[in-house]
């Protein structure tokens, strides 16, 4: 009866990475990422499980990394232990737009200033992944912040707690309603 | 008597009459006599005078002018040595002046205040306070670059000489400066230090000498052959010895005449000696480790500059060495490396230790094991077996085929769904398993980005609960088993977690050998057999993978 355990140990994302959150991006009601950031300064950019994507139940419809006629972010390349030519982007930079069953058009965004290294190409043939595992297989892109920066990068993001604590308000207000 | 010939006698006045110190004049003349050199300053120079005065009486039919010692060198010869004149047709005007407080206009002193037993003992009391452990010694010496530039000039005035007697001599044949200082200096040195001045010695001791005066006799090259002086980061000035005699090599006579006095001009001091340097060749120790610690890094931890962990497998290993061989610094390294919290069981992983400027150098079989003895003393975090000295040349072995070698592995692995003892067993089965492995996360700030293609050769599980197993595992080296099993983002694939359909992390590593046939065992110099049971792991500490 019991299949799973819940686990005593911590997990990879506890033991090597710290959790931030960054929500209701550009002002849009609870489109909320999550950043995990590991103690080498890498940040991997995930979405938060209360994005929009993930709560309303509808199918991926189209995933696309084409963010604008000159840009697509599967052109990325880097090279060598200082990953030349890598893309630089800043909080704002679009990561990727994703669309589900409803037609509706998500944009996820690079919430940290970084070089980026790599973004998920599995997710454009499985885009399950990103439904069922959001913060393991189905992240969506890996940013590597300047040394100097890798400290004040997360100034303007959220802790763990900070953002339970607006999820809690935010279902508050819901009951309210 | 000194072994000079009719045929030198031109090129010993020049080159007195130019203010040369007696033994460059018997350089120019190629004397290859060691023990010519070795004579007091002042017979070399009694000697010189004779044989050009002999030649001279003989010729004039009469008596020579005794000269004085301390007069400056003939304005006369000098004049007429720079217009290329003959310059001793009569005995009265090869006035051969060398007074002691002259400095030779050629070596600037070196073969003349530096080449005696005072200096010597200088010289052998610099390597002594240093208390090397040592049974011979190289001798080398660096001599200010614009040297060469005097001795060119020395060169073009007795080629004017040699070419008018009809002699031919190249400047090749001339014994160089460094070489006769050299022969002089090493017999005194080893007189001192009782032991030989060979050419090859683990212990070198450089001598160096500076001239600040004459710094500048070498600028004028920089214009007449600007290609020859490329700044180089690693030196100081451009005016490399290479590059002066590069330089030297290409400037025509005309132009070095006329920028550079020839003879060359007379100095007011004599070259400076450089504090004397003494570098032992550095002693390779190589051995195979066990670590037995999950919060032991196996070097220093450094994060923002403050440090993490108290130790390291390095240091726990290096600290003893360096007392021993009273090194100056050292370099570790090792057949690949274990996380901090991966313990390294079985024969251990090679390692090999370069001691730099070691005082001591040479341990007996039995020294060493008490060495290794006081490693295992200082900790039970790691363990030191197969402690020996090896050459250079065999730490290559080390690192030869590191990555066609295999690795074996056991691990704890933790199953999110419960498990069987059968759910188990299709694993057993997977033979030569090829991954794909993204360069993980945990070292992507350091290192490329890349896909490697590795082969996990068999695995063999032993079931623990519902929710854990053992894992043992034989793999290619350089297949991280870590991102192997939870599957780093879905970045190694296929991962544990795919195989089993279901999400796995990985509890707790350990290496269980490192299949690398280097370094060879050693026996125990008493008893003769090998004492290094395999090793034991020592229970205690959580688990902090
Ligand atoms: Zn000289």
């Amino acid at each position: 009866m019991d299949e799973t355990e819940v686990r005593r140990t911590p997990s990879v994302i506890d033991r090597y990475f710290t959790r931030w959150y960054k929500t209701d991006l550009k002002g849009k009601p609870c489109e909320d990422h999550c950043i995990l950031q590991h103690s080498n300064r890498i940040c991997v950019i995930t979405l938060a499980e209360s994005h929009p994507l993930l709560q309303n139940g509808k199918a991926i419809e189209s995933i696309n990394y084409q963010i604008s006629a000159g840009c697509s972010r599967l052109q990325n390349k880097v090279s060598g232990k200082s990953k030349r030519g890598g893309q630089f982007l800043t909080e704002l930079a679009p990561l990727c737009r994703i669309k589900n069953s409803d037609g509706e058009e998500y944009t996820v965004y690079s919430c940290v200033r970084g070089r980026l290294l790599e973004v998920n190409e599995d997710i454009l043939t499985r885009p399950n992944l990103l439904l069922e595992k959001p913060s393991a297989e189905g992240y969506i892109a890996v940013l590597l912040p300047k040394f100097e920066e890798s400290k004040s990068i997360t100034d303007t993001l959220l802790t763990r707690a900070e953002y339970e604590d607006i999820l809690l308000k935010r279902s508050a207000v819901k009951v309210d309603q | 008597m000194l072994p000079l010939k009719d045929k030198d006698r031109p090129i010993a006045v020049a080159l007195l009459g130019a203010g040369c110190c007696p033994r460059c004049i018997l350089r120019f003349c190629c004397v290859s006599l060691q023990s010519a050199y070795r004579q007091p300053h002042e017979d070399i120079l009694f000697e010189l005078q004779r044989f050009i005065h002999e030649k001279v009486a003989d010729e004039s039919h009469g008596a020579t002018e005794e000269v004085p010692a301390d007069s400056p060198p003939c304005k006369k010869v000098r004049l007429e040595a720079e217009q290329g004149g003959e310059v001793h047709e009569g005995g009265e005007d090869i006035s051969v002046v060398e007074g002691k407080s002259k400095i030779c206009v050629v070596c600037l002193g070196v073969l003349q205040d530096f080449c005696d037993k005072d200096f010597a003992k200088k010289v052998a009391e610099a390597v002594t306070s240093e208390k090397y452990e040592f049974d011979s010694l190289v001798l080398s010496v660096s001599l200010p670059a614009q040297l060469s530039v005097r001795e060119h000039s020395a060169w073009l005035l007795i080629k004017t000489e040699v070419r008018q007697k009809g002699l031919c001599l190249g400047k090749d044949d001339v014994i160089q400066v460094k070489e006769a200082f050299k022969w002089i200096l090493q017999s005194l040195l080893s007189q001192q230090l009782g032991v030989p001045v060979v050419s090859k010695s683990p212990l070198e001791v450089s001598v160096g000498f500076t001239h600040p005066e004459t710094d500048g006799d070498c600028h004028f090259l920089a214009a007449a052959c600007s290609g020859c002086f490329k700044p180089a980061k690693n030196k100081l000035s451009v005016f490399t010895r290479m590059a002066v005699a590069k330089a030297l090599e290409r400037i025509s006579e005309e132009s070095f005449r006329r920028k550079f006095t020839c003879p060359p001009w007379l100095p007011a001091t004599k070259c400076t000696v450089q504090e004397v340097q003494c570098l032992h060749a550095p002693v390779f120790v190589a051995g195979r480790y066990n670590k037995f610690s999950r919060t032991l890094p196996q070097t220093p931890w450094v994060i923002d500059g403050e440090r993490r962990m108290e130790s390291s497998v390095e240091e726990l290993i290096t600290s003893p060495l360096i007392a021993s061989f009273q090194a100056e610094g050292f370099n570790f390294s090792s057949s690949g490396r274990e996380d901090v919290d991966v313990r390294t069981l079985g024969n251990g992983r090679p390692f090999a230790v370069e001691l730099l400027n070691p005082r001591r150098a040479r341990f007996s079989p039995a020294e060493v094991r008490k060495i290794q003895e006081a490693i295992n003393k200082s900790s039970d975090k790691i363990r030191v077996r197969d402690l020996q000295i090896v050459t250079r040349d065999a730490v290559g072995h080390m690192k030869e085929g590191e990555e066609e070698k295999t690795k074996s592995y056991s691990a704890l692995i933790w199953t999110h769904k419960a498990i069987e003892e059968q759910d188990l067993e299709f694993i057993n089965d997977i033979k030569d398993l090829g991954i794909a492995q993204k360069t993980p996360l945990r070292v992507l700030h350091r290192r490329p980005l890349a896909v490697r293609q590795r082969v996990i050769h068999t695995m063999a599980t032993r079931f623990r609960d519902d929710h854990h197993f053992y894992l043992q595992l034989r793999t290619q080296a350089g297949t991280y088993i870590k991102e192997f099993v939870h599957g780093d983002f879905g970045r190694t694939k296929p991962s544990l977690g795919d195989l089993m359909k279901t999400e796995t992390d990985i509890l707790e590593l350990d290496v269980e050998s490192v299949d690398v046939d280097w370094p060879p065992a050693v026996t125990d110099p008493e008893s003769g057999e090998n004492p290094d049971l395999p090793a034991s792991p020592q229970h205690g500490g959580t688990p902090d993978c």
